[in-house]
């Protein structure tokens, strides 16, 4: 403790004439980590603004705005939980084969190493929509195994579409996290006899979970904000239920500004504190020194 | 060429591997033509995105409380809300507020269209991201290099442009590099408001030829090579704004 809050007091400076500092993480900015409730209230207002300028153009022999909205929330809340739903699977679902995925990145047999690399960096560069739709159309809709045909919906399709390219980055965490350990640990435990695979699920992997945390929090934030991309492909989230909410108030524009911002504002909430509690746990996982 | 045209037709009739924007002229045409569009829209938005996260970083530097809680906000928002809500947002949403103006055949139509709002949306997306990583590389150059700038006289704007900003470039290539891909990503979303980039093409193409999954390969390579060849001018382009002695 006390070393740690020596190393705190006094930043590190290896000359005097430093012509660039390290690059600091936005973890150490107290204005960034204070709350902002000023979010909050530039939300708010965008939502009043945009409610306010539909209720103005209203005619009076349709329902308000506000009427409106009440009547369909709980719709789409229960479409934004489906979304959550969805995120919370296929992060699942890629962090179980990406970790698999990124262990084989570091495997010592070439093979392995290169095509695992290799298929990394195809889902990793290619864009979630294509992947989404790569799985859309060419996954059957029902499978049949020894007679039974068991049904395969559009949303399960997505999940694993979704999963394609969380896979991809939840094995380059993985590999970073286990390349940013300093190779003494390895070393050390060599020198103790541990075997290669003792090696890396005693010592190495228990230490890189706390370093994989945040940007595997980043990634969930990401994935989430993607579930979105559901609706293009025809899975009732809560993007296609705001379609159809307009589409069943005959198609209102005034309704479009209110309804997005809705959304957004769902999103925003339940996101916002990942990301914030994301910096946190960096800033306190952050090697000082 | 015609040789290679009626080679794929060949391979169509005899493997049924169906590759129409290669033989057929009329979806080559299209696939080009999405192509360009999405080449052309990565490039709008690359730009803007990089000047929107240049003026925010100076913004965000301000001395006024309010400048850079409004910068701050703006960041939060964009960071925190799915890019294709925020698309529909401004296209949907912001789109049918502003007036319509009559085109020269006398109807009506809206004053900006899906790629003027797929630009401006995405921009600002982007931009949320650049914001952040401009300051990130600001603050990397020590106080003392500004210290020295002031001294000399220069003002604020000054000594953000020939001070700070060369050197903060060079530490954030990286970050930017990474955000500018995903950039180039997300431009797909514009599928969702009808710009006929390159995915929207390529699904007009499958719905008229039923070959999906030779698209979709299609597909996956291009933005693959599209990708790769991002990554390598920044790569190029790091090497070139290299100054031996900065950065690590």
């Amino acid at each position: 403790m006390t070393q740690r809050s020596r190393s705190h007091d006094a930043p590190p400076k290896k000359t005097d004439m430093a012509v660039m500092l390290p690059v600091k993480r936005k973890a150490h900015d107290p204005f960034r980590l204070k709350l902002t409730p000023w979010h909050g209230v530039f939300l708010a207002l965008v939502c009043i603004f945009t409610t306010s300028y539909g209720y103005a153009t209203t005619a009076p022999e349709v329902d308000s705005i506000r009427t409106v909205m009440l009547r369909w929330m709980p719709l789409l809340l229960e479409g934004f939980l489906f979304n959550i739903l969805i995120s919370i699977l296929s992060m699942a679902v890629g962090t179980a084969v990406g970790t698999i995925l990124g262990l084989a990145q570091i495997s010592l047999m070439p093979p392995i190493r290169h095509s695992s690399w290799f298929v990394t960096q195809f889902f990793r560069n290619a864009p979630w929509l294509v992947l989404l739709f790569f799985a859309m159309y060419l996954l059957p809709f029902e499978f049949t195994i020894a007679g039974a045909t068991i049904p395969f919906p559009d949303w399960i399709k997505a999940i694993i579409g979704l999963s394609l390219p969380v896979m991809a980055n939840v094995s380059e965490i993985v590999r970073g996290a286990v390349l940013s350990l300093p190779s003494g640990q390895w070393e050390a435990a060599e020198s103790l006899a541990y075997t290669r695979r003792q090696t890396l699920w005693l010592i190495i992997l228990p230490q890189c979970v706390k370093r994989m945390l945040p940007p595997w929090m980043n990634l969930y934030s990401i994935l989430t904000m993607a579930t979105v991309l559901a609706s293009i492909v025809g899975v009732s989230e809560v993007m296609t239920l705001a379609g159809r909410v307009l589409a069943a108030e005959d198609g209102r524009t005034d309704l479009l500004a209110p309804l997005y911002s809705f959304v957004l504002f769902l999103f925003f909430v339940y996101c916002y504190p990942i990301a914030r509690w994301t910096v946190y746990l960096e800033s306190k996982f952050a090697v000082k020194g | 060429m015609d040789i290679i045209y009626e080679w794929f037709r060949e391979l169509y009739q005899t493997t049924g591997i169906n590759l129409p924007f290669i033989y057929d002229s009329y979806d080559r045409g299209r696939l080009i033509d999405g192509f360009l569009t999405t080449v052309e829209l990565s490039f709008i938005c690359l730009f803007f995105s990089i000047v929107i996260g240049i003026i925010g970083a100076w913004l965000q530097g301000s001395s006024f409380t309010w400048t850079r809680r409004i910068v701050n906000g703006y960041i939060q928002l964009f960071r925190n809300t799915p890019p294709l809500v925020q698309l529909y947002f401004f296209y949907f949403a912001i789109g049918s507020m502003l007036p319509r103006v009559e085109t020269d055949w006398g109807g009506q139509a809206p004053m900006l269209g899906s790629f003027a709002w797929a630009v401006i949306s995405l921009s600002f997306f982007a931009g949320a991201f650049n914001v952040e990583i401009f300051r990130s590389g600001i603050e990397a150059v020590p106080k003392s290099t500004v210290e020295a700038a002031e001294s000399l006289g220069f003002s604020r704007f000054q000594i953000y442009r020939d001070v700070t900003l060369p050197l903060a470039i060079r530490v954030v290539l990286p970050s930017l590099n990474n955000n500018l891909v995903n950039l180039v990503k997300t431009t797909t979303l514009a599928y969702a408001i009808a710009v006929p980039e390159m995915l929207y093409e390529s699904a007009q193409i499958w719905s008229d030829n039923v070959n999906v999954p030779e698209m979709m390969i299609f597909l996956l390579i291009a933005y693959f090579v599209l990708v790769g060849i991002l990554v390598w001018g920044m790569n190029r382009w790091e090497r070139a704004l290299k100054i031996p002695g900065f950065g690590s």
